[in-house]
């Protein structure tokens, strides 16, 4: 009865397949029709604003900051009397950070709950998976954060209000150079994620152009713990600073292990970092690193402290960037309705593209050719547990 | 170049310590039962969150962080056995003398549900692990570190192995347990209680998972409800490496999976770690199905 055979052993591999089939079948539901799903805007009183993000996952604090900075701009709006007397009423979906959710989802926005023009989403590999389906029934998306340049190449239809890897990637190198005055780089990337590969790639580019020396260039996958033979390789090349343009969840392990190995190079990143579990699970490790973002709330300008005390009184906290990036984002398309010449989701596009020096709070955005926006970016500094201090901004 | 060498086999020997008390655990039921407990992974995530929750309650009330890290082992191995036993009773025990295939789909049924049921209750957002007791290098040489965390992981690791050890080599228990796995009906006719000696196997098995849930914790301080997925299955690889029903054979394959793993990302690339491991799998499987120390009938625990 016990005798171990190879046929028993064998059966068992099966049934390992199977487990591990099981775990990572997603299923992507394709419905409706493949064009020409009309929305029902003419008619009623409200026009449909739909929006997809990460609510839950390991990547939910951007969806939930999101989401809050999207549901602020449409109460506003609304209260000060909504597009041309209609209402906006909001769809919001999660997509668990998941692609292919992501679809599923942007799917049942357009086709059953009719929407007219969509929000998000924040990380790029989403965006640009369900910018697909949007562009394909021609329903204008706006992403408040998604700054891989492939998003906005998806198609016509597909807008951001942020800037775009090129420009993080190379203002981190920038940085680096001419403020901190280190000039022997290692990185540290994410190869599952476009957004990481693409700010990865940047950062290099203009790092080695000004003259730095790439010593290192490894990579992780997201959903990684450990990271410490990554890590000792990076350490044998002794390298002034290390640029990890990952995700928050994975910078605060890497930069934990980083310090128990002894690497002491400073750490730098972009607008992944922008969550205040970075230093819950980062603790010690990540102050004293700078990171790239779109904003910063200790800016004195009137329109972002306006924002902030807004944000404040009604969620009881400080908003992130992505707040901030997620308001802007509605704001935009709010201006763009009310400039259109109808209400329908062509007009939208039409008069999004054409959006010009737009005041939002996270900069004078400009959409360009690309149909990407035109702004500044800002340097954060990681000072303490949750406390970022805004270091500098740097213009396009 | 040397540093390097052995900084890599420190990393490894901790992330393997982990993987060897968790491959304990589906050695021993496998010994015994002969199917694979794949609820044991989530026993092993809910240890994880058991620690978690034991952390935050117990901290005001407990200053010394020693004290502190005992009573969260202890509690959440306590935590792990209550679960592992409880499924045994309710799903493993009604199946005893159904086909095998029934109980393994039937575990794997187990899995799922503990994993989609975590992310219910705790939500699947990931939370972070409190660091009990505060990271410190002890060693920092030229360009080796070790530290106090990863010396705790091997040293735990090895003395609840080397506990094990003693109690099926020594002990009454032990014995019983050996003859249970020999022959389950020829056991119960010598007069073991075959029913109470499988509870010992699970409670043993999941107070190790409990066990490692917390130095893991201690190690990687991001835990979420699906964590257990993955180790689960590189420590079922583990078990089948070093054959499985072999416990030294899951105590070696933990740590040469770790080092593998290891050395595998240094020296080629971070995107090879999972085929590694489960390549590793797949070459067991056609060259040596009984793996390292599994011979046919030899000391099945």
């Amino acid at each position: 009865m016990t005798t171990l055979s190879v046929k028993t052993v064998f059966r068992l591999g099966l049934m390992v397949g199977i487990f591990i089939t099981l775990f990572n079948t997603g299923c992507v539901k394709k419905e409706g029709a493949t064009s020409g799903a009309s929305s029902n805007i003419a008619s009623g009183n409200e026009i449909l604003v739909g929006e997809y993000g990460s609510m839950t996952g390991s990547e939910s604090t951007f969806g939930v900051s999101t989401h809050k900075g999207i549901l602020m701009a449409l109460d506003e709006v609304n209260k000060a009397g909504g597009v041309n007397g209609k209402k906006l009423v909001l769809k919001s979906y999660d997509d668990q950070g998941q692609a292919a959710e992501a679809v599923t989802i942007i799917t049942k926005l357009i086709s059953q709950d009719k929407v007219s023009l969509i929000l998000g989403e924040v990380a790029s590999s989403r965006s640009i998976a369900a910018g697909a389906i949007a562009q394909q029934y021609k329903i204008p998306m706006v992403s408040p954060s998604s700054t891989n340049p492939k998003v906005t190449q998806v198609g016509d239809y597909i807008f951001r209000v942020c800037f775009i890897d090129p420009f993080q990637g190379s203002v981190m190198a920038r940085f680096a150079i001419n403020n901190l005055k280190l000039k022997r780089a290692a990185v540290f990337r994410d190869i599952k994620a476009d957004y990481s590969v693409g700010l990865a790639n940047f950062f290099v580019e203009e790092y080695k152009k000004m003259g730095g020396e790439i010593v290192a260039d490894v990579s992780y996958a997201s959903g990684d713990m450990d990271f410490k033979s990554q890590l000792t390789s990076i350490k044998g090349k002794n390298p002034d600073v290390l640029f990890i343009p990952g995700y928050y969840t994975e910078v605060g392990l890497v930069a934990r292990q980083a310090r128990e190995l002894g690497l002491k190079a400073v750490l730098l990143g972009g607008d992944g970092w922008d969550s205040e579990k970075l230093t819950e699970i980062g603790g010690d490790a990540v102050v004293g690193g700078y990171f790239s973002n779109h904003y910063s709330h200790e800016d004195q300008s009137p329109v972002v402290q306006n924002f902030v005390a807004q944000f404040k009184s009604r969620y009881g906290e400080i908003p992130s960037g992505l707040a901030a990036q997620g308001y802007d984002a509605a704001m935009v398309a709010v201006g763009a309705m009310k400039r259109a010449s109808e209400l329908s989701p062509k007009a939208f596009r039409e008069a999004i593209a054409q959006t010009k020096n737009f005041q939002g709070v996270t900069g004078m955005i400009t959409i360009n050719e690309e149909r990407n926006a035109v702004k500044p970016a800002v340097v954060l500094k990681v000072v303490g547990r949750q406390k970022f201090s805004y270091i500098t901004t740097i213009n396009p | 170049m040397l540093q390097a060498f052995l900084q890599n086999i420190i990393n490894g020997m901790a992330q393997g310590s982990v993987y060897a008390l968790v491959a304990l655990g589906y050695t021993m039921v496998y010994g015994v039962l002969q199917f694979i407990n794949f609820a044991h992974s989530d026993i092993f995530m809910l240890g994880a969150f058991g620690g978690f929750f034991l952390a935050k309650w117990l901290s005001p009330f407990i200053s010394n962080p020693l004290i502190l890290l005992m009573a969260v082992v202890i509690g959440s191995m306590a935590f792990c056995v209550a679960v592992g036993l409880t499924i045994e009773r309710i799903a493993y025990r009604p199946l005893r003398t159904a086909p095998r295939l029934n109980v393994l789909i039937t575990a794997i049924g187990v899995s799922l549900f503990l994993e989609n049921f975590g992310q219910i209750i705790f939500g699947a957002d990931p939370q972070v692990f409190p660091s009990l007791i505060s990271t410190h290098s002890l060693l920092e040489g030229e360009g080796l570190v070790l530290n106090n965390i990863q010396l705790t992981v091997v040293v735990v690791s090895v003395l609840l192995m080397l506990i094990l050890h003693w109690i099926v080599r020594h002990t009454k228990l032990g014995i019983a347990m050996r003859a249970v796995s020999f022959d389950i009906e020829v056991a119960n006719l010598m007069g073991i209680p075959t029913d109470t000696i499988i509870l010992f196997t699970f409670t043993i098995g999941s107070s190790l998972a409990g066990a490692a849930s917390i130095l893991y914790g201690l190690s990687y301080p991001k835990i979420e409800p699906l964590l257990g997925m993955m180790i689960g299955l590189k420590a079922f690889v583990a078990a089948v490496f070093g054959g499985i029903g072999s416990i030294m054979g899951a105590a070696v394959g933990g740590i040469v999976l770790g080092l593998a793993e290891s050395f595998t990302v240094y020296y080629v690339s971070s995107t090879f770690r999972d085929a590694i491991a489960f390549g590793i799998l797949i070459l067991i499987l056609l060259f040596r199905p009984a793996g390292l120390f599994g011979t046919f009938r030899r000391e099945k625990v």
